[in-house]
C-alpha cells in the first residue's frame, strides 16, 4: 500500500490546483441546497431537450425527492472524499489523475441520480461501470487490483446488459421511454421478462446474492473509493433504480417474492460473512452488502411504511458508512495494518478514532442516538405488518445482531482493551487531517438524529416519488416501548453475546474455506479463455486450406439448405438448343480444369487455369457483355503474371496431401460445383427483365448522359458503391505490401 | 534471363499499352471501358515492361505506386464531395453545359473514373512490384 505512506513521505505538498476539485462538488452541493426546499415541497426540476429522437432519446433530468436524497449524498460525501483524498495521497504523482477518475465517476453518478430517460440513465449506469473500474484498478501495477477491477466491471456491465434489455421491454410495456411517464407494467405479458432483466442489472450492480463477491474484491481500492462509490453511492444505484422504477413495475407478487427474498438473503449472507473476514475494509464491505441487502428487502415488501424507512436507511447508511471506511483508511495510514486481529487497544494514540468509531458502531449496530436506529426502527414496525412478517422478523434480528457483533468489534474491540503484547514497532500518531472527515460524518448522523426533521422532510419527498403518495413522515429517535423496540434490545444482546464469545466458533475467521464465489468465478474466467483459445486455434490455424474449407463448406451448407427449405427448384423447359461455339467453350473449360487438377507442374497448373479464366471471359462475350469480358481478360492476364512471379520460388509440386484430404477435397468442389450450377439454373429461370435493369437502361443516356450502361452504373448510379471497392482495393494493396515487406526486410522489426 | 525480343518489343508496346488504357479509361461512358478496365490495362502494360527489364533493381521501377493510390483516392472522394459546394448531396454528378442540343460531354462522374483508373492501377502494380522486388 504505497500510498498510504505517502504523507509521511516526502514534504512535497499537493500543489494548490488540487484544491480546485473539491470545490466542484461543493458548489453542487450548494446549487442543491437551493432547491431542497420546492422539492421537499413536491415540486420537481425538470429539464429536457432532444438529443436523438428517432431512438426515442431525449436529455432530460428531473430532480424530485429520491434524487434529490442521492444527488444530495453523492455530492456532500463528494466533497469530504476529495478532500480527504488530497490528504491521504499527498505527495503520490497520482493524485490528479485520481481526481479526474472520482470527478468522472461523480458527473456519471448524479446523471443516474437525475437522468428521466431510460436509455440516457443506462448510458450514465455504465459509465459508473467504467469509471468505478478505473479506480478500482487504480493501483493497476498490482495483479489484485487489476483481477479485481476486471473481476467488478465484468459482473456489472453483464448485469448492465440485462437491464439495457429491460429498459427497452419497459419503455414498450410502459408506453414511455421517460421514466415519469412510465405507466404500470404489471400486467402486461412481457412483466415477467422485464422484471428479471432489471432486478439483474440491479443486483449486479448494488451487489445482491449470487452477485456480491464483486464487492469484498472491489476493496482493493484506495480507500477514498471504498468510501465513495462502494458505500455510499455506486452501490445505491441499484436500489435507486428499484425504489425508481417501483410504480412501474412494483407492487406484484413477483416483485415482493423475488425482490424481497433476494435482499433478505443478502441481508443475512453480507452480515455473516462480516464476522468472518479479518481486513477492516473486508468487514466494512460485507456489512454494506447486509445493508444493501436491507433496502432491497424493504423495497421488496413495497409498503408505503417499508418505503419510508428506506429513505431513512438509504441516508443513514451513507453516512455511517462512508465515516467508518475513512476511519479504516485513516488507521491504516496511523497503524500501518487493517487487520483486526492485530489492531487492539488504539484509543490511547487515536483519541478522536475512537469516538468516530464508537458512533460508527452504534449505526451500525443501529441501536442508540444516530439515525440508523430510526431506520431500523422503521424497518422492523413496516415488516411486522406483512404477510411474510414471520420469515421477515427473524432474518432481520439475525442479520442485525451478527451486525452489532462486527460494531462491537469495530466500536470497542479495536481502541478499548490492553494493547498487544510486541510492542508496536512505529509510534501511532493520529492524523489530524485524516480523522476530520469522518468525524464530521459521525457528528452528522448524531445530528440528525437529535433533529430529525430535517431529514424527514427529505425522505417524505423522496418515498412520495417511489409511493406516488405524499405522506408527511415524522422522525422521532424515541418511539415508545413497542415490538420493535424489544426486537433490537434483544439483537443488541445476542450481538454483544456472539462478540463475547467470538473465541469459541469464529476460530477460522479469515480463512479461506474449500468453496468461495471468488474462486468459482476465476475457474469459470479461466475455463472461458481456454476455450475461446481452442476455438480460435481451430477456426483460425494459418492454413489457408482450411480457411478455404469452412468457408465453404458453410457456403454450402446455408445455400442448400434454404433451397431445400423453399423449394425453389431450376425451370427446365426453357433450356433451349446449346449451340456449336457453347460447347467449344464449354468443353475447353472442362479439359482445362481437369488439365489443371491433374498437372505435373505448377506453371502448368497457373496456365490452366488461366485458360479456365479466359473461357469464362468468352462465355461473357456470347451474352454480349464486353466491359465484363474485357475485366476478366485482363485479371486473368495479370494473375498468370502474379502467379508465375510467385511460384518462381517454390519448390517443385511434391505429393503431402493424403488420398483421404484429396478425396474430402474432391467431395467439397464437387458439391460447391453443383451447388453453384443450381444457383445459377434457379437464378436464370426467374424473370429476366427485372424493374432495375429496366430503370437503367431507360435513364442512362436521359439522366447520367452515357450509352455505356454498365460503366454508367459504376461511376454515377452506383457510385458510392465504386468508391467502397476503391477503398477496399487500397487496403487490400497494403496489406499485401505490408505483409510481403514484413518477411523480406529482416532489419526491420 | 533477358530476351532482347521481348526488351525490344516492349519498348514500343509498353507506352502503346499505356495510351491504350487511358483510351479505354476515356471512351467508358459510351462504349465498353472504363476505368477499372483501363487501370488493368496500364497494369498490363507495366508487367510486361517489368518482365522485359531487370526486374529485381528498384531503379527500374521509379515511380511511387503509394503516391498513386493516395491520389486517386483523392480524386475519387474530391470528385464525389464537389456536389456538396453546390449544395447537393454527395455523389451527384455535375455537367459542364453543353452546345444546345447535344449531350454533356465532360463531368465528375469522368473525374471519377480517372480516379478509379489510378486506384485500380496503383493497387496492381504495388501488388506486383512488392511480389517482384523479393
Amino acid at each position: 500500500m504505497a500510498m498510504s505512506h505517502g504523507a509521511d513521505r516526502s514534504a512535497a505538498r499537493a500543489p494548490l490546483l488540487v484544491w480546485l476539485v473539491p470545490l466542484v462538488p461543493l458548489v453542487l452541493f450548494g446549487m442543491l441546497l437551493r432547491r431542497v426546499s420546492s422539492v421537499t415541497s413536491g415540486e420537481a426540476w425538470e429539464f429536457s431537450t432532444a438529443w436523438a429522437p428517432s431512438l426515442g432519446l431525449t436529455l432530460s433530468f428531473r430532480l424530485d425527492g429520491l434524487a434529490m436524497i442521492l444527488a444530495l449524498l453523492i455530492t456532500g460525501v463528494g466533497v469530504l472524499i476529495t478532500s480527504w483524498a488530497i490528504s491521504y495521497m499527498a505527495g503520490d504523482p497520482r493524485l490528479p489523475r485520481f481526481q479526474l477518475y472520482l470527478l468522472l465517476f461523480m458527473g456519471s453518478m448524479l446523471g443516474v441520480a437525475t437522468a428521466d430517460n431510460a436509455i440516457l440513465l443506462f448510458v450514465f449506469w455504465e459509465l459508473t461501470s467504467i469509471s468505478s473500474f478505473l479506480l478500482i484498478g487504480f493501483d493497476h501495477e498490482r495483479r489484485e487490483a487489476r483481477e479485481a477491477a476486471l473481476k467488478a466491471l465484468l459482473i456489472t456491465s453483464g448485469g448492465g446488459l440485462a437491464l439495457l434489455a429491460g429498459l427497452v421491454m419497459l419503455g414498450i410495456a410502459g408506453g414511455s421511454l421517460e421514466i415519469s411517464q412510465m405507466a404500470n407494467a404489471g400486467n402486461h405479458p412481457l412483466y415477467l421478462p422485464i422484471l428479471l432483466t432489471v432486478a439483474l442489472g440491479c443486483f449486479t450492480k448494488s451487489a445482491q446474492f449470487p452477485f456480491h463477491f464483486w464487492l469484498p474484491a472491489a476493496m482493493e481500492a484506495p480507500t477514498p473509493v471504498s468510501a465513495y462509490l462502494h458505500s455510499a453511492t455506486m452501490v445505491k444505484a441499484g436500489v435507486f433504480l428499484l425504489a425508481r422504477l417501483q410504480p412501474s413495475i412494483g407492487g406484484t407478487e413477483a416483485w415482493t417474492i423475488l425482490i424481497g427474498t433476494t435482499g433478505g438473503i443478502t441481508m443475512l449472507v453480507g452480515s455473516w460473512l462480516a464476522l468472518r473476514v479479518r481486513d477492516l475494509k473486508q468487514i466494512l464491505a460485507y456489512s454494506t452488502i447486509s445493508a444493501l441487502g436491507m433496502l432491497v428487502l424493504l423495497l421488496g415488501i413495497g409498503t408505503d411504511e417499508a418505503i419510508a424507512a428506506a429513505m431513512v436507511l438509504l441516508i443513514a447508511h451513507a453516512l455511517y458508512k462512508a465515516s467508518l471506511f475513512l476511519l479504516a483508511g485513516a488507521i491504516d495510514h496511523d497503524a500501518g495494518t487493517r487487520d483486526v486481529s492485530a489492531l487492539r487497544g488504539l484509543r490511547r494514540s487515536m483519541p478522536l478514532a475512537t469516538i468516530v468509531a464508537a458512533i460508527g458502531a452504534v449505526g451500525l449496530a443501529g441501536f442508540g442516538p444516530v439515525l440508523a436506529f430510526i431506520a431500523k426502527e422503521m424497518m422492523l414496525a413496516s415488516a411486522l405488518g406483512t404477510a411474510a412478517a414471520g420469515f421477515i422478523i427473524p432474518a432481520v434480528f439475525f442479520a442485525s445482531a451478527m451486525l452489532t457483533a462486527v460494531a462491537v468489534l469495530i466500536g470497542w474491540g479495536l481502541f478499548w482493551g490492553r494493547q498487544p503484547e510486541e510492542g508496536r514497532p512505529r509510534k501511532i500518531r493520529e492524523s489530524r487531517a485524516l480523522i476530520a472527515a469522518p468525524l464530521l460524518l459521525a457528528i452528522l448522523s448524531v445530528a440528525l438524529a437529535l433533529l430529525p426533521a430535517w431529514p424527514a422532510r427529505l425522505a417524505t419527498a423522496a418515498a412520495a416519488a417511489v409511493t406516488g403518495k405524499w405522506v408527511e413522515l415524522e422522525l422521532h429517535l424515541w418511539h415508545g416501548v413497542g415490538l420493535p423496540l424489544l426486537l433490537s434490545i434483544g439483537s443488541l444482546l445476542l450481538g454483544i453475546a456472539l462478540y463475547a464469545t467470538r473465541e469459541r466458533w469464529n476460530r477460522e475467521a479469515g480463512r479461506e474455506g474449500r468453496w468461495s464465489f471468488d474462486r468459482s468465478w476465476a475457474w469459470g474466467i479461466r475455463s472461458l479463455l481456454a476455450g475461446s483459445t481452442r476455438i480460435s486455434r481451430m477456426l483460425q490455424s494459418g492454413h489457408l486450406r482450411s480457411y478455404v474449407m469452412i468457408i465453404l463448406v458453410t457456403t454450402i451448407g446455408l445455400v442448400a439448405g434454404t433451397l431445400t427449405r423453399s423449394g425453389i427448384a431450376p425451370a427446365t423447359d426453357n433450356w433451349g438448343v446449346v449451340r456449336f461455339h457453347e460447347a467449344v467453350i464449354a468443353l475447353l473449360i472442362v479439359a482445362a480444369s481437369i488439365v489443371a487438377i491433374r498437372s505435373e507442374s505448377r506453371l502448368g497448373a497457373v496456365a490452366a487455369l488461366g485458360v479456365v479464366g479466359y473461357g469464362v471471359a468468352l462465355i461473357y462475350i456470347t451474352f454480349s457483355a464486353p466491359d465484363l469480358a474485357m475485366t476478366q481478360f485482363l485479371i486473368e492476364t495479370l494473375m498468370v503474371v502474379l502467379f508465375v512471379l510467385v511460384i518462381y520460388h517454390l519448390p517443385r509440386f511434391a505429393k503431402i496431401s493424403t488420398t483421404a484430404s484429396r478425396s474430402l477435397d474432391a467431395v467439397v468442389s464437387m458439391t460447391v460445383g453443383v451447388m453453384m450450377s443450381l444457383f445459377v439454373l434457379i437464378a436464370a429461370s426467374e424473370n429476366a427483365q427485372v424493374d432495375a435493369a429496366r430503370f437503367f437502361a431507360e435513364n442512362s443516356h436521359r439522366e447520367a448522359h452515357g450509352r455505356n450502361i454498365v460503366n454508367v452504373i459504376l461511376v454515377d448510379f452506383r457510385a458510392l458503391d465504386t468508391a467502397g471497392e476503391i477503398v477496399v482495393l487500397s487496403v487490400a494493396a497494403i496489406g499485401v505490401y505490408a505483409l510481403l515487406k514484413l518477411r523480406t526486410d529482416p532489419e526491420s522489426t | 534471363m533477358r530476351s532482347i525480343i521481348l526488351e525490344t518489343a516492349t519498348r514500343f508496346l509498353a507506352p502503346l499499352l499505356v495510351l491504350f488504357s487511358m483510351f479505354l479509361l476515356l471512351r467508358g461512358h459510351h462504349e465498353p471501358g472504363g476505368g477499372f478496365a483501363g487501370g488493368l490495362m496500364a497494369a498490363t502494360a507495366f508487367a510486361l515492361y517489368m518482365f522485359a527489364s531487370d526486374a529485381s533493381s528498384p531503379r527500374v521501377m521509379p515511380f511511387d505506386a503509394h503516391a498513386l493510390i493516395g491520389s486517386g483516392l483523392l480524386v475519387a472522394v474530391a470528385t464525389a464531395s464537389a456536389g456538396l459546394f453546390v449544395d447537393l448531396p454527395l455523389f451527384t454528378g455535375l455537367w459542364v453545359p453543353p452546345a444546345p442540343g447535344e449531350t454533356p460531354h465532360y463531368g465528375t462522374p469522368l473525374l471519377f473514373d480517372i480516379g478509379v483508373y489510378m486506384v485500380v492501377s496503383g493497387v496492381t502494380i504495388l501488388i506486383l512490384q512488392t511480389v517482384a522486388e523479393e
